[in-house]
């Protein structure tokens, strides 16, 4: 045989594999509103920048007639590209062969890929759209999950881990994800649960659709699973690549500059964004935006445990991570949710060299027995850990009410964080001002003929000496009382100086961070 | 270079800034450490289970499962550890026994009936 006819039989070959699980597969794929798993990298990834590997792979299996059946690259794709310009390692289940069930070989090109990351030092990006365990394959599925979940483990905070759920994710399967950075999901196609309906009823009798158990508005908005929501698979993508120019492509690496840009300050006016009176709202993005290069910011989690704001942002072209109380939900308390969410983006920044910026107003810790029952302690002491194990730079703005347990954890100076500025309107005291004259002047307001109008005045007298953030400006708490307009100058200096930032913490094995 | 400037400048213009309409949520106040604060509730906050002081004399299911088979009647005096029932979930036979003594007032579930979680089978007086 000559090369050509070689090369043709290899054009074949190629052809005969890139159709996936067949015409009507991808038909059903299609009706489902779904893409099929190659327009999605392609779509997904620089023009001409995918590259294939494993086309040929097959499955081994001998049992329940599957050496009868040849399933296309064993129902997954990997391979390499770019995304703006960024080297990305991906895979993605395709739910046209045998539903992107996950069977011995189909685990082996996810680990090779993922190995191959790891040895690149670039990020990973795993589409999920699969039926769960190929049965018939038995033990060795299971193998396969568990091979992938070591990997996921030993690569966090090693490389950048994306999971995209694009169809259904279940039983054990939903771990991967769980165990990465960032989960992404679109309505109406993404469903992830541990049990699904079918369990649900069998067992509890209870009826419940895969929307309502596990859809995408469910991990965005209920469980925290979830990182980012898209109504459409495009959207979606469009997501991912913006994530992607916010981070490093390793923990050795920084986030790629942009040109530094001013901040929309028509638009955004920040002296104008945070009412005096501190029981008034106010979206705490408005002020993020008043800050931020081109005004730009990027929210995480945007629709779970609103009353912490977190995201990215830029600080004069450098990636800088947001955490802010958010005063406009929840009054911006710290609660179980807002805790988790804050600790771990922490950790992420740290752990990618991404610098901390720390917005600050919240009343405390959100009253309630379903609070203290659900573990608000262990959860709350997340933020603590995280902030005070973080090496990053940490900088926190204190906008208005700081008290209590709350100022303590939102990176203050205790905590080891390296610039603490204070707006003039700062509260920051043991606890709110009603709460603190309460006990402080309890038997004055007590005994007084008229107890309200005594309280009121206690209030008011405890409001204008400890209410302020001079008390903690004279003990070096705070660095410095700034105006709101300084905000984006002080910010850029910190960071600035801080670029060569050394702390170093005692050798050990690793923390125990409150899980 | 400058190719990648461009790119960068594409990047920005990704994803429109989104409306905070997108959030359910419903305009109430909260209350924290004696100051009424103005501010959005959600939906989760709102849904949230009111605490009730658990009644030791009712014997809840604490796992969904089948009765198998039931081992007093009502009006009989029971001891703290005495065999009440098996309950089959999981793929397990799982012996549940009277954490406390008393007499047994009420049973609400029959052998071979499937019950849900947190469901009231026996209660105590």
């Amino acid at each position: 045989m000559s090369l050509k006819r070689k090369i043709l039989e290899l054009q074949k070959k190629r052809e005969k594999v890139l159709q996936g699980g067949g015409e009507k597969a991808i038909e059903k794929q299609v009706a489902m509103g779904k893409m099929t798993a190659r327009e999605r990298i392609i779509t997904l990834l620089d023009e001409n920048s995918f590259h294939e590997y494993d086309l040929f792979v097959e499955h081994e299996a001998r049992d329940f007639n599957m050496d009868k059946k040849t399933l296309h690259g064993d129902g997954v794709i990997i391979g390499t590209g770019t995304i703006f310009g960024a080297p990305i390692c991906i895979y993605a289940q395709d739910f046209t062969v045998a539903g992107g069930s996950l069977g011995l070989m189909h685990a082996r090109k996810i680990t090779k890929i993922m190995d191959h990351a790891m040895k690149m030092r670039v990020p990973i990006i795993g589409i999920n759209d699969s039926g769960g365990a190929r049965i018939q394959e038995g033990v060795n599925s299971l193998a396969g999950y568990g091979e992938i979940f070591y990997r996921n483990t030993i690569a966090s905070g090693v490389i950048p881990q994306i999971s995209v759920i694009l169809g259904p994710c279940a039983g054990g399967a939903v771990y991967s994800p769980a165990l990465t950075d960032f989960v992404f999901v679109v309505d109406k196609i993404s469903k992830m649960f541990i049990t699904g309906p079918e369990v649900i009823k069998t067992v509890l009798g209870e009826e419940i659709s895969m929307e309502d158990l596990g859809g995408a508005r469910v991990h965005s908005e209920i469980t925290g699973n979830a990182h980012f929501y898209a109504e459409s698979e495009i959207e979606c993508f469009d997501q991912i690549k913006k994530l992607i120019t916010y981070i490093p492509w390793n923990n050795s690496k920084k986030a790629q500059p942009f040109d530094a840009k001013e901040p929309k300050i028509d638009q955004y006016k920040i002296d104008e964004i945070v009412p005096g009176n501190p029981k008034e709202p106010y979206d705490v993005r408005d002020v993020v935006r008043a800050i931020t290069d081109d005004s730009d910011f990027f929210e995480i989690q945007e629709l779970w445990a609103s009353n912490m704001v977190i995201g990215f942002g830029r600080l004069n072209g450098q990636t800088i991570g947001f955490v802010c109380n958010q005063p406009l939900v929840l009054a911006g308390v710290l609660d179980v949710d807002s805790s988790c969410k804050a600790a771990r983006f922490i950790r992420y920044c740290d752990a990618f060299n991404i610098p901390i910026v720390t917005l600050v107003d919240l009343p405390g810790y959100l009253p309630g027995v379903d609070q203290e029952h659900a573990g608000v302690i262990r959860h709350g002491a997340k933020v603590l850990y995280a902030y005070s194990e973080a090496t990053v730079p940490k900088v926190t703005v204190i906008l208005r009410k700081a008290y209590g347990g709350g100022y303590i954890a939102m990176n203050s100076r205790h905590l080891n964080a390296d610039f603490v500025f204070a707006w003039p309107g700062a509260e920051i005291a043991v606890m709110g001002p009603e709460g603190a004259a309460n006990i402080i002047f309890r038997k004055e307001i007590m005994e007084a003929k008229d107890p309200e109008k005594m309280r009121k005045q206690k209030v008011k007298e405890y409001k204008e000496k400890f209410a302020n953030p001079y008390v903690a400006a004279a003990k070096g708490y705070v660095d410095s009382v700034i105006e709101p307009e300084e905000t984006r100058k002080l910010l850029l200096h910190a960071i600035e100086v801080s670029q060569n930032k050394v702390d170093r913490r005692p050798i050990k094995k690793h923390g125990i961070p409150p899980f | 270079m400058t190719k990648k400037k461009v790119e960068t400048e594409k990047a920005n213009d990704l994803l429109e800034d989104k409306d905070v309409s997108k959030i359910r949520y419903s305009s109430l106040m909260l209350q924290v450490q004696g100051a009424k604060y103005k501010t959005l509730l959600t939906e989760k906050y709102k849904n949230r289970k009111k605490w009730e002081k658990p009644d030791v004399n009712q014997m809840f299911s604490d796992i969904p499962g089948t009765v198998v088979k039931i081992y007093v009647e009502e009006g009989q005096k029971v001891k703290e550890g005495e065999l009440m029932m098996v309950l089959e979930a999981m793929k397990m036979k799982n012996k549940i026994y009277f954490p406390v003594d008393g007499t047994v007032k009420k049973i609400y579930v029959k052998e071979e009936e499937r019950v849900p979680k947190g469901f009231l089978m026996i209660e105590l007086k």
